[in-house]
């Protein structure tokens, strides 16, 4: 763990530069550097934080400024969670919190103590594919593949929230269940965006799974 | 993203006792706006309070026969619970044209109120603006205006307010629930929550500094259809050029109250007793005093047009 924190930490102090970078070089090599190092603003802060992804308790040590997202794909090197936008426009960094899909981009991993946390990883394996990942495949649900598990781990959370009740823009009457159509799929996945273009067969693969007629 | 210090709050007024003690303070509760900011240093606080664990998550009764929202009650929660379908539907409906499902998710009520404007010249940190660098000027005034406000605007500003769900609540009579430092608790109004910009488009709202909201309350139901129509550039998860939050009766009275156009819910309670006479009558009243820009005039015919549209919607129902 400690390992992929390093390097995680000098890629960093290269992208970045400045005062961010040598406050966060300060963590990996000690205090007597941290001594010497000017940082601007308020002392960096670390904070543990445990998680339990994909059914595993995984305990790290974070800068407060942390994703989610990058706690996952930086730190705990589960790279299925693509970063897109980082601003949550896109959805290619949504994962499941206790069942309930978010944009982990948006979102401090030091705020998910506790949390269960599922990712396209943890959905499925390629021997053991979860019925989204295996009608993806079947009904070509991707052509790039960059935005496609943040599209599976949404599209399983769309089914939940139908059957849940969840109301959409679409719905037609607020007081009923809404039923997975068409128009509600698409409007319940608009945000998640495929510049490939593969709506329609995501779609086609979201509608077997619902088990309804397209 | 600047560093920044974080502590998990154990009790609102302790919240807010922290958010006065601590420089640079802000409370955290979904997080899908603020680190938005946080990520383009708009928004630089040096310390987060992180509120998620202070139990301000139910929708409950209050005994004059309305609702008490928990500050952390989230968007989806919100739109999806029975009493609020039912007795609130333009709340609902409102919530469900805003963002989209990952960010309702997560987007808790508090935190909807005190959403920021997506202006885009506040969003670019190399232009001037008074509401990100007080004193640097407006780029708005006189750059691409096409979502920016028509009404209320001064000649600081001319953003406008986002959200969705505070012009159903606007529509409603929402009251804000609010503790302070020092323990004591207030009510406000959702009318007087948010400011418009004068001189000073920086303060938002009538908040004092470390001033929690614990929730939101809505009156005792009104009946009435509930419609929220919002006109925007794309089908879904954009924002409104134009919206509507209307309660209609059976008889054509009613309530409106609107978004998009100003730096908050836009409602002027003198303009719905024009409501049997029609969308132009309304609208008129609600925008006399509008400085539209060249590039957002259109906003002016299109208020007149949505509520035309609302007005129908509840002539055929």
């Amino acid at each position: 763990m400690q390992n992929s924190n390093d390097l995680e930490l000098s890629r960093r102090a290269v992208v970045l530069g400045g005062a961010a970078s040598v406050a966060l070089t300060t963590i990996s090599t000690g205090t007597a550097l941290a001594q010497s190092a000017q940082v601007v603003g308020p002392q960096l802060a670390t904070i543990p934080v445990a998680l339990e992804i994909n059914g595993k308790v995984r305990d790290l040590h974070l800068d407060t400024r942390t994703t989610l997202l990058d706690a996952l794909r930086e730190h705990l090197q589960l790279t299925g969670t693509k970063k897109g936008c980082d601003h949550g426009q896109c959805g290619a960094c949504t994962v499941l919190v206790d069942g309930v899909r978010i944009n982990s981009c948006l979102s401090l991993a030091v705020m998910h103590q506790g949390n269960k946390i599922t990712t396209i990883e943890g959905l499925g394996t390629p021997d053991n594919l979860h019925p989204m990942q295996a009608a993806f495949i079947k009904h070509d649900g991707f052509q790039c593949g960059y935005c496609t598990p943040g599209q599976i781990c949404s599209a399983v959370a769309v089914l939940e929230e139908i059957k849940s009740g969840v109301p959409s823009h679409v719905s037609g009457n607020l007081t009923e269940t809404s039923k997975a159509t068409n128009a509600e799929m698409r409007e319940r996945m608009s945000g998640n965006i495929c510049r490939c273009g593969a709506y329609s067969n995501i779609l086609e693969a979201m509608t077997e799974v619902a088990g309804e007629p397209a | 993203m600047k560093p920044f210090t974080y502590e998990r709050a154990t009790t609102p007024a302790n919240a807010a006792a922290a958010a006065v003690r601590t420089p640079g303070a802000k409370f955290i509760a979904g997080g899908t706006n603020l680190l938005d900011l946080m990520k383009l240093e708009i928004e630089a606080p040096q310390h987060l309070i992180d509120v998620n664990g202070l139990a301000l998550d139910k929708i409950e009764p209050t005994p004059e026969g309305g609702v008490r929202i928990g500050a952390l009650v989230s968007n989806t929660d919100l739109a999806s619970d029975e009493r609020i379908r039912r007795d609130y539907g333009v709340v609902s409906r409102a919530i469900v044209a805003g963002a989209s499902g990952q960010l309702r998710n997560k987007a808790s009520t508090a935190g909807n109120l005190l959403q920021r404007t997506r202006c885009p010249y506040f969003y670019d940190t190399n232009q001037p603006c008074n509401k990100r660098k007080p004193g640097s000027g407006c780029s708005a005034i006189g750059g691409v205006s096409r979502q920016l406000g028509i009404i209320g605007t001064s000649e600081a500003c001319i953003a406008t307010y986002p959200s969705d769900m505070a012009v159903a609540m606007r529509v409603l009579d929402a009251k804000v629930e609010t503790v302070s430092a020092n323990g004591a608790t207030r009510a406000i109004p959702i009318a007087d929550f948010h400011r418009l910009p004068d001189a000073t488009p920086h303060i938002e709202t009538n908040l004092a500094a470390g001033e929690l909201i614990t929730a939101v309350t809505l009156p005792r139901p009104i009946g009435g259809l509930h419609i929220y129509h919002k006109v925007r550039d794309r089908a879904s998860y954009a924002f409104a050029l134009v919206s509507v939050a209307a309660v209609i009766q059976s008889d054509g009275t009613g309530r409106v109250a609107v978004g998009g156009i100003a730096h908050k819910p836009w409602r002027i309670e003198a303009a719905e007793a024009a409501m049997p006479q029609g969308a132009k009558a309304v609208a008129s009243r609600l925008l006399a005093g509008a400085t539209p820009t060249h590039d957002n005039a259109f906003k002016v015919p299109l208020v007149e047009r949505t509520l035309g549209a609302v007005m129908a919607e509840a002539r055929k129902t």
